[in-house]
């Protein structure tokens, strides 16, 4: 039964962190790999707001993710909106550039330590007895339902708003798109601040949960081979690779060795990527973006 | 190789003059003023500078192996510090062992390099592009993984320590000795690509670079020639693992971290795509920058104060600095180098003639 809920919580944190590679990719055909980074930094930016509004755990969280989503767009606006028009490739290795100068720059600023910014908010973390003698802290039970709003919202959002069809006509043509009047730059900035939202979500919850420290960029990377197992332009996918990678990782760690808890991911990956490169749902493209 | 004509009034007439390596004479004479200087060089230098130009020259052989297979191949790699994990371990394993000599466990390592590059190779003809580099990513923890379990397994859990090769019964410790090897393997590295390149490999090379579908239509081999890129880069990558590991004399996974990876993804990227003199000049700058980062840390006021964080803000410089090339200056050094020449061929004017005018 704990096995159970050890899944649910390592899908919903996966597939929290892959959706904001899917929200970028899709749109923007971009490959976010500094998205591990910057949930650590939006992490680390509630350590901040946390020391500013000491007290005000709503305030505190909610200054994070407002913070969060202005330097997703900053990162869109003064980087990747250079890039384009050079090869995909260069804007994949800008991002993996920018994720190796956040690590720097947040030990510089914060330090290397472990460190709980539950504790300035005076937020406690409880566990709950679940039926079936297993037990969930608050936290964890708090990011599955993030997860399953999240997943719920962004599928209303990009199926009715009007800026969710917007961001799926760039996704699908950006020539036709601007042709027909959208601000292509507003909706790769907006793709970006979003990737970035979901992302802090999920960087302040498992903060929260279990305090943060540099290991909070290899959780990023591990959700990736959620994503692009489940096809790297398919929000559903992202979900069902989540549930896969999840659940190999706690069976084999639980039964086999848990030194593989690091490689586990990516070796599921290799096998997606021989046999159905475009993933389970991902629409089968020209793989030939670099 | 393409060779871009020059202004000086020197024309190839045959296609062996085309292919030669170093055509005039101020080039041969310029590559012998360098080998010279830098068979001279541990003769004046202190040991500090020796052991950074032994670092630089094992950057450079697995910096020449990553642009083969990037920057004329085509395909993107970012699990260059699994193949040097790779190289590093076979050494310690097979010293640790077996006992076996450097002249077992270096062949050894190519080999193992080799078939790597094989397994790694594979996907690469199904996917590519951005995917080719997530399974090469992938790489990078795969044998991290084996390594470290390796390490545990074994109880070395800190570390393999390799001795010294020795030639002749003579163990080899000594730091000129050793600068000299590897100077030796740096320029064969190079003398092997760049024979590579010139030969019918790196002309199909090229073509799949450009494009695959008329690179097969062409009648190359798509499927082998990517394949061989692969073997051969992978190989030379080992190679250079497992000289790293008898030059430090010391085997462990930590060395290896993804960090590494990218720090070759950014030799040639800062020394600029497509050109092995840029793979050189990239492989020399990002060996170099933390220790010029250190240098300007320590002439800083209150130098104590930051010598925890030394690690921290190097990594931060270095991502900036990338940053600072992949958006200001993507041909890296050698195009600003390239640049630097156009100027100065076309001084006075700023602008080659437009159309009609021979280029």
């Amino acid at each position: 039964m704990q096995l159970a809920v050890n899944i649910v919580v390592l899908t919903a944190i996966y597939a929290l962190i892959a959706c904001g590679y899917v929200l970028i990719y899709r749109v923007s055909r971009v490959l976010n790999l500094a998205h591990g980074e910057l949930l650590m930094l939006s992490a680390y930016l509630l350590l901040w707001t946390a020391s500013l509004f000491a007290g005000h755990a709503v305030a505190a969280i909610a200054a994070a993710l407002g913070l969060s989503v202005a330097v997703g767009a900053m990162v869109y606006l003064f980087l990747l909106r250079k890039l384009t028009g050079e090869m995909a490739l260069a804007a994949v290795l800008t991002t993996v550039a920018l994720g190796v100068l956040l690590r720097g720059v947040t030990v510089i600023v914060w330090s290397a330590q472990q460190q709980y910014p539950a504790v300035p908010l005076g937020l406690a973390n409880w566990a709950f007895a679940l039926p079936g003698g297993a037990r969930i802290s608050l936290w964890a039970a708090l990011l599955v339902a993030t997860t399953l709003a999240v997943y719920a919202s962004l599928f209303a959002f990009l199926r009715l708003g009007r800026w969710g069809m917007r961001m799926r006509a760039a996704g699908q043509n950006p020539l036709l798109a601007a042709q027909r009047g959208i601000n292509l730059h507003a909706i790769y900035a907006l793709a970006w601040s979003l990737s970035t939202l979901t992302g802090a979500l999920a960087g302040v919850l498992i903060a929260l949960d279990s305090g943060l420290g540099q290991t909070m960029a290899i959780i990023g990377l591990k959700a990736f081979p959620a994503a692009l197992v489940g096809g790297l332009d398919s929000l559903a996918g992202a979900l069902l690779g989540s549930l896969i990678i999840a659940s190999a990782e706690v069976f084999l760690i639980h039964y086999v060795d848990p030194l593989l808890s690091e490689v586990i991911p990516f070796l599921v990956l290799i096998v997606v990527l021989t046999l159905r490169p475009w993933g389970l749902l991902g629409t089968r493209e020209e793989l030939d973006r670099v | 190789m393409s060779r871009r004509p020059r202004a000086s009034g020197y024309f190839r007439t045959d296609y062996g003059e085309d292919l030669t390596l170093l055509p005039t004479r101020l080039e041969r004479l310029a590559v012998l003023g360098v080998l010279v200087a830098l068979l001279a060089l541990p003769l004046l230098a202190s040991p500090f500078l020796i052991d950074l130009a032994a670092q630089v020259f094992l950057a450079v052989i697995g910096a020449l192996a990553l642009m083969l297979l990037t920057g004329y191949a085509g395909q993107v790699s970012l699990g260059h510090a699994g193949l040097l994990a790779a190289g590093a371990f076979t050494v310690g394993i097979l010293f640790k062992e077996f006992k076996a000599p450097f002249l077992v466990t270096l062949p050894a390592a190519a080999a193992v390099g080799a078939l790597l590059g094989v397994v790694f190779g594979l996907p690469s003809l199904r996917v590519r592009g951005l995917y080719l580099a997530v399974s090469t990513l992938a790489l990078n923890f795969l044998v991290a993984y084996l390594g470290g379990e390796y390490e545990a397994r074994r109880g070395f859990s800190t570390g393999i320590v390799v001795d010294p090769p020795s030639f002749a019964g003579k163990a080899v410790t000594d730091a000129k000795a050793w600068y000299l090897i590897l100077l030796a393997a740096a320029v064969a590295t190079l003398l092997l690509c760049a024979n590579l390149l010139r030969a019918r490999s790196g002309r199909a090379w090229a073509a799949i670079r450009a494009n695959e579908t008329v690179a097969q239509t062409l009648g190359i081999g798509v499927a082998s020639y990517k394949l061989l890129a692969f073997v051969i880069s992978s190989a030379l990558t080992a190679v250079a693992g497992a000289l790293f590991a008898y030059y430090r004399g010391f085997v462990s996974v930590e060395a290896f971290s993804l960090f590494l990876s990218i720090q070759y993804v950014a030799m040639i990227i800062i020394g600029g795509m497509g050109s092995l003199a840029g793979a050189i000049l990239g492989a020399l700058f990002v060996t170099l920058f933390p220790y010029a980062i250190e240098a300007g840390l320590g002439a800083l006021v209150g130098a104590t104060a930051y010598a925890g964080l030394r690690f921290a803000v190097n990594a931060a410089a270095f991502g900036a600095v990338m940053i600072l090339f992949l958006v200001l200056e993507p041909q890296g050094l050698i195009g600003l180098w390239r640049r630097l020449q156009t100027y100065f061929l076309l001084w006075p004017f700023r602008h080659r003639p437009v159309g009609g005018a021979r280029r």
